[in-house]
């Protein structure tokens, strides 16, 4: 049934995009994302989609032209990077009280300044509370995986949210790795129509869309995207598990590799896991019970269900791909210390912000990481939880 | 076109409700009203709003005075919105999943800030690519709804917050910006200048037209303010009619490229006129302070030739092919 390929991240995206035949895409080019709209392009001039390209002016008009396409009923998605999705920011809010669910193909990338086009993961951080579902992929078959799951997590009624698709630019979007593809039919018939209930186009119930919400409203209706991210938890895994059945291929809010008897582990997203897990491996061959628990599911962010994962381990570290410039620790950090301390439990946990503006990330840096926990462990003492990894200091 | 206005009127019921909360003498819901009834009686429409004043009075949650579809989501980005839901139209369409025989059009407001200033971009994309829509700028010649702030639509000398007319500097220093011309740069099939003037006859069968021409088309309309220009609420219309009659707003349409001067006065007013009820051009009569009414004038009757040049520059050239 599936399809053996040899694919990028970028061409893997797109291949998933041409897939779920989307009714409108807007975009604009922004390294290293370009590639998306430029090899869906091809599929639109050459009649393999039914879409409607928009080939904006600019990323805010991107997102502001699938808010105006996804209200009036149509499904709609974009691709963007770094400062793309900086310009859209202001749209990246209203995309998701409106309650549209856009979908997004992230490649992540440093935000400037100064300008670097390689990847952090700075963008994505910089719209971790806009109500928008983030996912974050290991390698390119995550990426269209991921895509592949999105239209029904994100159009599920009881979710009705916008949600973003990342991976690593450069790193997984324009390296070519095997990838299984399912058949254009399967995808079809997985995905299904989008059936909105509430759309301008809809001539027998004209709707207004985006009041002035005032005091008395505007509250509550902030209130019900959080439940709705709530609600997102439950869709998240029911269609992880259709997929599963579908594919073979397991998904859930994270991936715990070999953390079950862990006694140190590193917590991380997109592909520096890919780098950790060979890390794990090399450890474990010389009885270190090193372990990874991989991040897929940032927002909603599964506080319990992560603290729970961590809890028997006597340290962890956290890295994070951005810095969050507040001398307490970067966000990943944050979210995954703050849900220890609030399900009860205390693990000794240290942060790494590292591979800031495409600083590479080798083998040796991840060992490094777990010989920190090591000594941790044994010292019985933290000196200073907040560290970088791979900082040049002269 | 022979026409009532009148019977239209009378058979066309409004698509833009009372009950909105613009002030009394505003021209902005003149303006909507008026382009919203050149729709066909059997047409749907999806109207899309700058921020601004059209949009915060007209629509505070949970009440509404569209009766079409209607979107607002930012200040700049108006044309952006119709643009997509235009997109969204064509696709939709294509595929079958829209009945073939209904129609929809896609109609956006904007105030001068939102449309000459902060979403000059998102306008010039949308026409550039040549979405069917119609853009409908209701001019009144500053940022109203933040009080009273300059824009590039502002005419020279007026005093805003932003330009106070101060001991040193006396108002806005530099003449407005002429986007109609901008757009007619886009060379989109339909630009045309108006204002809701005496019968709305101009108005009404420029909105007729750019909304049934295929493709972009970009209406200006003049939508004084009475609270930014200073002048009592029921002077509107009177307001109107002589920002006409000076030739300070002249009422033009370019239809693929050539100019058509609407209406021509017979005896073009002095522009004191029409800067003499304004509070905003209280000080520019003041002893002392004539240069800068006889700047104005130079600056409208330089314009007003240029357009004259348009008309007969553009005619000509279409009569040699």
């Amino acid at each position: 049934m599936g399809i053996r390929e040899r694919l990028s991240g970028n061409e893997a995206a797109a291949i998933a995009m041409k897939q779920i035949n989307p009714d409108v895409v807007a975009a604009f080019p922004i390294t290293p994302s370009t590639e998306i709209p430029q090899y869906f392009s091809t599929f639109v001039n050459n009649g393999t989609v039914d879409t409607e390209f928009v080939a904006v002016e600019s990323e805010h008009s991107a997102m502001t032209a699938c808010i105006g396409a996804e209200s009036a009923g149509a499904r709609a998605m974009t691709a963007t990077s770094a400062n793309g999705l900086s310009l859209m920011w202001e749209m990246i809010y209203i995309a998701s009280s409106l309650r549209l669910p856009i979908v997004m193909s992230l490649v992540n990338r440093a935000v400037s300044g100064p300008l670097n086009i390689h990847n952090d993961h700075s963008d994505a951080m910089g719209v971790r509370d806009s109500g928008w579902i983030m996912l974050f992929s290991e390698n390119n078959q995550e990426a269209y995986d991921n895509l592949l799951m999105a239209h029904k997590i994100a159009e599920h009624k009881d979710v009705l949210l916008p949600l973003m698709v990342c991976q690593d630019g450069f790193i997984t979007s324009h390296s070519i790795e095997n990838i299984e593809l399912l058949e254009d039919e399967t995808v079809k018939a997985f995905v299904g129509t989008y059936k909105p209930e509430h759309y301008l186009l809809n001539r027998m119930e004209p709707i207004a869309i985006g009041p002035l919400d005032l005091q008395a409203y505007l509250f509550e209706h902030k209130y019900q995207q959080s439940v709705a991210m709530k609600n997102a938890k439950k869709v998240i895994l029911d269609v992880a598990k259709e997929f599963e059945e579908l594919t073979g291929r397991k998904y859930s809010f994270f991936e715990e590799y070999k953390l079950e008897d862990a006694e140190i582990a590193i917590v991380c997203m997109n592909s520096t896991a890919g780098t950790t897990k060979y890390v794990v491996d090399n450890l474990r061959e010389k009885g270190i019970k090193a372990g990874l628990l991989k991040l897929r599911v940032f927002r909603p962010f599964p506080a319990e269900e992560i603290a729970k994962a961590l809890s028997g381990l006597k340290a962890v570290a956290i890295l994070d791909k951005a810095d969050s410039l507040n001398s307490a620790g970067g966000a990943l950090f944050e979210d995954v210390t703050s849900a220890m301390y609030v399900n009860k439990y205390q693990v000794t946990m240290c942060n790494y912000i590292y591979g800031i503006g495409g600083r590479d990330v080798s083998a040796r840096d991840i060992e490094s990481v777990y010989t920190d926990l090591q000594k941790i462990v044994s010292d019985g003492n933290l000196d200073n939880p907040y560290r970088y990894l791979g900082l040049r200091e002269n | 076109m022979a026409y009532n206005l009148k019977e239209v009127i009378a058979e066309k019921p409004s698509r833009f409700t009372s009950g909105h909360r613009m002030c009394a003498g505003c021209g902005a819901p003149v303006v909507g009203r008026m382009v919203l009834r050149a729709l066909k009686k059997e047409d749907h429409a999806v109207i899309s709003c700058a921020t601004g004043c059209m949009e915060v009075s007209t629509f505070i949650y949970p009440y509404t005075s569209w009766t079409d579809s209607f979107i607002h989501t930012a200040f700049e980005c108006a044309a952006a919105n119709s643009a997509g839901a235009e997109a969204a139209y064509k696709s939709l369409k294509r595929q079958g999943k829209l009945p073939e025989d209904e129609h929809t059009k896609f109609i956006t407001f904007g105030g001068d800030g939102g449309t000459y200033d902060i979403g000059l971009q998102s306008l010039s994309g949308a026409m550039e690519r040549g979405h069917d829509m119609v853009y409908v700028c209701y001019d009144n010649g500053a940022y109203m709804n933040t009080g009273i702030q300059r824009s590039s639509a502002t005419p020279k000398f007026a005093d805003t917050t932003t330009t106070p007319a101060g001991t040193v500097i006396p108002g806005k220093m530099q003449a407005r910006k002429d986007l109609s011309k901008i757009m007619v740069g886009h060379h989109i099939p339909y630009v045309a200048q108006t204002a809701p003037l005496s019968n709305f006859k101009d108005l009404y069968e420029k909105s007729e037209k750019a909304i049934y021409t295929e493709g972009p088309a970009f209406l200006n309309v003049l939508a004084p303010c009475p609270r930014g220009w200073g002048y009592p609420t029921d002077m509107l219309m009177d307001i109107i009619k002589l920002a006409v009659e000076t030739c300070y707003w002249p009422l033009y349409e370019v239809i693929d490229g050539k100019y058509k001067i609407n209406y021509k006065p017979k005896n073009k007013l002095p522009i004191e006129e029409f800067l003499k009820p304004q509070r905003r051009f209280k000080h520019m009569f003041k002893p002392g302070n004539e240069w800068m009414i006889e700047e104005f004038q130079k600056e409208v009757d330089s314009r007003w030739q240029e357009l004259l040049d348009l008309e007969e520059i553009t005619n000509r050239e279409l009569n040699a092919e």
